[in-house]
């Protein structure tokens, strides 16, 4: 300690205080015990590292070992082939065709803008999709594959594929796509597919909810019977590296198709009926009076159900939303709702028979009928009439003054009978179902008394009464068969159907004061089928839009303020097989707009070269089928020239 | 028994053996790890671990220890000017250069430094006459030799490097004799130090020492190594998946497959046995150097051999600790099992000086070797 401070050495002294006997042989024994305790320690540690590896590798193996196969593995969905829907005889309302699409593997990506700027030029892809896949990109990591397009065309597909090679991360896909044949005719009947939301994956937490190619349905039958038509998604087993790119494919599980949906619609005569509503915009529902099976179920106009499951575009949607006028997007056979008019009166009348009236009675009509100091009028003047004459030629005078005897709480539970007022419970199309009113519902609804005017009015099937064409078309059925029928858009077990609780010999009299409305001296005498032995019965009725009070006979002026034209009908008048509601929205009459389509749907179900060759000659003056008119007003409302100049430009 | 020359007869057979073994394993792992080929990295392992081990003789029969003795000081300054050569270098390139081109590998001086090290502390201490040993003038010498390299290699900043280098000049102030009661109340001072020196970490550093106390935390981010060299080692069970089986490797989910991690690929491939065939290999090579260490005949062979011992100890313990997820990521690589030059010349280093130790019976037993 020789040259420290004093006080450092101090210290240091008692630090080191210790005195050992250092000496060359304390040193070498102290070299020895201490090396062995080293390499002892150093002994340690490598057992514990052996035990260490012993642990993971054979007590945790297996957990390991599934973690080491989730890594490597991967499961690439292919979206199952959607069911068919098929009509009555097995026709395909609804099939898949092969969709010829373009996905990204953002993994496999390398310039992802130059990559999207390739696709655009040679894919011709919008705004919106391009930002659409910017963002999918960005978001998506790995193998999971990023939509770009479908439903390409040859050509299109082509010029992708021959530059394969330049695209790192393309990978062209054969799929499947959504097809409706019929187009527009059966877009409110099937409704249609589109990809899933957000929301839905967030609800299912199903991987093949992000697989691109899949679709649910959004409308109609398709989202009714979703899990039924949905099917199994196949499965690709694929081998891949960290950084998601696929070494080889291990195994493919094929896809399950979903079920096949037998309807009971006709697919021809539903095609048939949509096409003639024309430049109309209404609906027209043909039922079986067999059994009730809902066999043409029309909503004019409509959209494409295609270009719906394609992924529509922007301006389409706002061409289809913004046409307030006749309202393509609303299904009217279900959703429509309307003044019925006289096309009540048969049901009216029979009502008027279990109240015990006898139907040869006669009321004189002058023309009107006074209710205290307000006068009712009727069309015409139609002197004395009985019932059967009176549903003939639509006397209102007769109804009045019958709905006055015995008043409407007497005819209401006859129209509910009928099925007015009814929510039917049929598959995928939700219902505006109405009002039948009676003084209860009033009391309820208003909290006022029912009035004589009200019976009055409501007999004639305006006032307060509403229904949809659907409920029409099941009242025509049952006034035709006599039976309870429940309509139904889906194939059934055949089932015995329940008569309704009116006498026979009532039905046969409202039966045939609607078969002279056609074929006696009536309001729709202009529409008999031209078909041998095959004889047409109905009712007419003219609703209005505004109320009588207005004083306008809803005959001229705006179109939003004409008359409704509406038409119940069956046929044969013996032995009633088909029965029908149509209406032509502001067509100013049943028999002027409504009887006439009524006519050629029913033509069309007995001599089909008759009514294609009228449908036809129609067509060419309406300027084409529903697919050339809808692709020339879209165009129109784009402001381009149409489709066909196009091409011819240079 | 078949004659063999005493030429022949007195190479280390055993000790050649078990390196081929251990650098020809490594090799076979190397060529699976590159998807069953040679290159880049099996040939160049074999090639250089051929050129080492000739080293290596070189050293331990034509080096006499006692010039090994004598040099000690001038290597340890001349690695210690190298060290400070590439953080100046490093520094004016802007990024944290280690390494000096060389030719034909990539010559990282704190890796010298390891050998150096051991060489300075042990030189020191055999010089130190025995009366001073619990004398602070015993103590603070190799603290300022350990502390100038161990800072240096810290700025790079390279933790495992320095870690290697303190544990190497400790061991060897260790075994000649200082009190135990320094080391024991150190060691209870850097316990309760700990927090401080977490702080002074990087925070890369520190984010590793997290995520090493808890992996799961960040199964994608930094604790995708430690995660993904536990699922290989323990996917392969006894007997491994099979040669070029592995997928982890091959499919790229284990990173770092052919160098600080490549324990993980064998393992995946040869399951545990391979793992017990390897430590049953590197326990062979530490049983022969801790021998040489107690039968060595000076006082310089023998803390050179010990501290030596050590340091190729430190390799294998911290690298297997680390890939089985008892450690920290900290980057040290596996001895002659790695892929990379600068480790395997360390450890061919260490067992040429060793070597030397061995063969240095001709000085006899003198106080001060």
């Amino acid at each position: 300690m020789a040259g420290l401070d004093p006080p450092v050495a101090a210290i240091t002294q008692v630090m080191f205080s210790k005195s050992y006997p250092v000496s060359e042989a304390w040193r070498g024994f102290t070299f020895t015990r201490r090396a062995m305790l080293v390499g002892g320690t150093q002994m340690a540690i490598g057992g514990a590292l052996v035990a260490r590896m012993t642990y993971i590798s054979i007590v945790d193996n297996e957990r390991y070992v599934l973690e080491s196969e989730s890594n490597r593995l991967n499961l690439t969905l292919i979206p199952p082939r959607r069911g068919w829907i098929v009509d009555r005889r097995g026709k395909a309302l609804a099939d898949n065709r092969v969709s010829l699409r373009i996905d990204l593997i953002p993994d496999r990506v390398q310039d992802a803008d130059k990559l999207v700027a390739d696709l655009t030029r040679l894919l011709g892809l919008d705004a919106d999709t391009v930002q659409r896949v910017r963002r999918d990109l960005k978001e998506s990591a790995g193998y999971q594959p990023v939509a770009v397009a479908d439903n390409l065309d040859e050509a299109r597909f082509a010029s992708v594929l021959v530059r394969l090679t330049d695209l790192p991360g393309v990978a062209p896909a054969r799929g499947f796509a959504r097809n409706y044949p019929a187009g527009a005719a059966v877009g409110h009947l099937i409704g249609y597919v589109g990809g899933p939301t957000a929301e839905e994956y967030q609800k299912a937490r199903d991987p093949l909810y992000v697989t691109p190619g899949f679709k649910t349905g959004k409308d109609g039958l398709e989202k009714y019977f979703e899990p039924f038509l949905r099917g199994k998604p196949g499965a690709k087993r694929v081998e891949v590296t960290a950084r998601g790119k696929v070494v080889r494919e291990l195994g493919t599980q094929p896809d399950v198709q979903g079920n096949t949906l037998h309807l009971a619609i006709d697919g021809d005569l539903q095609d048939y009926a949509a096409r003639r509503m024309g430049m109309e915009s209404g609906a027209a529902v043909v039922i079986d009076c067999l059994n009730g099976d809902i066999v043409a179920f029309v909503s004019m106009p409509c959209f494409d159900p295609n270009s719906f499951s394609d992924g529509i575009g922007q301006k389409e949607w706002s061409w289809l939303n913004g046409d307030t006028d006749f309202k393509p997007l609303l299904n009217k056979a279900t959703r429509g709702l309307y003044p019925p008019g006289s096309t009540l009166k048969p049901m009216a009348a029979l009502a008027i028979l279990e109240a015990g009236v006898d139907p040869g009675e006669r009321i004189t009509c002058p023309g009107g009928y006074r209710l205290g100091n307000r006068v009712f009028r009727c069309l015409g003047r139609h002197g004395p009439v009985d019932m059967p004459t009176a549903i003939e030629k639509s006397c209102n005078t007769y109804f009045y003054a019958m709905a006055h005897r015995i008043g409407y709480d007497r005819i209401a539970p006859a129209a509910r009978a009928l099925g007015l007022g009814e929510d039917f419970r049929i598959s995928g199309a939700n219902q505006r179902f109405g009002t039948i009113p009676d003084s209860a519902w009033k009391q309820r609804k208003l909290d006022q008394a029912w009035t004589a005017s009200d019976s009055l009015n409501a007999v004639i099937g305006q006032g307060y009464v509403i229904v949809n064409p659907l409920q029409l078309a099941v009242m025509a059925a049952r006034i035709a068969s006599g039976k309870a029928l429940y309509p139904s858009l889906v194939a059934r077990k055949p089932e015995l159907i329940k008569p309704l609780a009116y006498a026979p010999e009532h039905l046969a009299v409202v039966r045939s004061g609607m078969d002279r409305v056609v074929n006696g001296n009536g309001t729709a005498v202009r529409s008999r089928l031209e078909l041998d032995g095959i004889k047409l019965a109905g009712k007419t009725g003219t609703a209005q839009v505004r109320g009588l009070a207005s004083g306008s006979r809803g005959q001229s002026g705006a179109r939003r303020y004409r008359d409704h034209g509406l038409f119940v009908c069956y046929a044969p008048t013996e032995n009633p097989r088909y029965a029908a509601a149509v209406i032509i929205e502001h067509g100013m009459g049943g028999a002027r707009a409504a009887a006439p389509v009524a006519k050629d749907i029913f033509t069309f179900l007995w001599d089909r070269e008759k009514a294609m060759a009228s449908l036809e000659a129609m067509e060419t003056s309406w300027g084409g089928t529903i697919a050339q008119r809808m692709a020339r007003d879209f165009a129109a409302f784009q402001g381009m020239p149409t489709r066909a100049s196009e091409i011819i430009l240079p | 028994m078949i004659p063999v020359p005493q030429t022949i007869r007195h190479y280390p057979w055993g000790l050649i053996a078990t390196l081929v073994f251990i650098a020809g394993f490594g090799m076979l792992v190397l060529y699976s790890a590159a998807g069953g080929s040679f290159s880049p990295w099996a040939m160049t392992h074999g090639v250089r671990f051929g050129v080492f081990m000739t080293m290596a003789l070189v050293i331990g029969f034509y080096v006499p220890l006692a010039l090994i003795g004598r040099l000690a000081f001038i290597i340890y300054a001349a690695v210690a000017l190298l060290l400070c050569g590439v953080e100046v270098m490093g520094a004016i390139a802007g990024g944290s250069q280690r390494w000096l081109n060389v030719g034909f590998m990539k010559l990282q001086p704190s890796e010298l430094m390891k050998v150096a090290i051991v060489l300075a502390c042990a030189r020191f201490y055999s010089q130190l006459p025995p009366v001073e040993t619990p004398r602070l003038r015993a103590l603070w010498p190799a603290l300022v030799l350990i502390g100038i390299p161990a800072a240096l290699v810290m700025l790079q900043p390279d933790l495992g490097t320095a870690l290697a280098i303190v544990a190497g000049g400790v061991t060897v102030m260790f075994l000649a004799g200082l009190p135990l009661w320094w080391f024991v109340s150190v060691g209870i001072a850097g316990a309760a130090a700990l927090p401080v020196l977490y702080g002074m970490l990087h925070d890369y550093q520190q984010r590793r020492v997290l995520i090493f106390l808890n992996p799961e935390d960040d199964p994608l981010g930094a604790g995708y190594h430690i995660t993904q060299s536990k699922i290989a080692i323990g996917s392969g069970g006894l007997d491994g998946k099979g040669f070029l089986n592995g997928s982890q490797s091959h499919l790229d989910y284990l990173p770092e497959g052919h160098t600080d991690f490549i324990f993980a690929t064998m393992a995946e491939e040869w399951g545990l046995l391979g793992g017990l065939a390897l430590g049953l290999a590197y326990y062979f090579l530490l049983r022969w150097s801790t021998r040489v260490a107690l039968n060595a005949p000076t006082r310089f062979g023998k803390l050179t051999a010990a501290g030596l011992t050590m340091t190729i100890f430190f390799y294998i313990a911290i690298n297997l600790m680390m890939v089985m997820g008892l450690a920290p990521v900290v980057g040290i690589p596996l001895p002659l099992f790695s892929h990379g030059g600068s480790s395997m010349m360390t450890i061919m280093l260490c067992v040429g000086i060793i070597l030397a130790i061995q063969r240095d019976k001709s000085v006899g037993r003198k106080p001060f070797g």
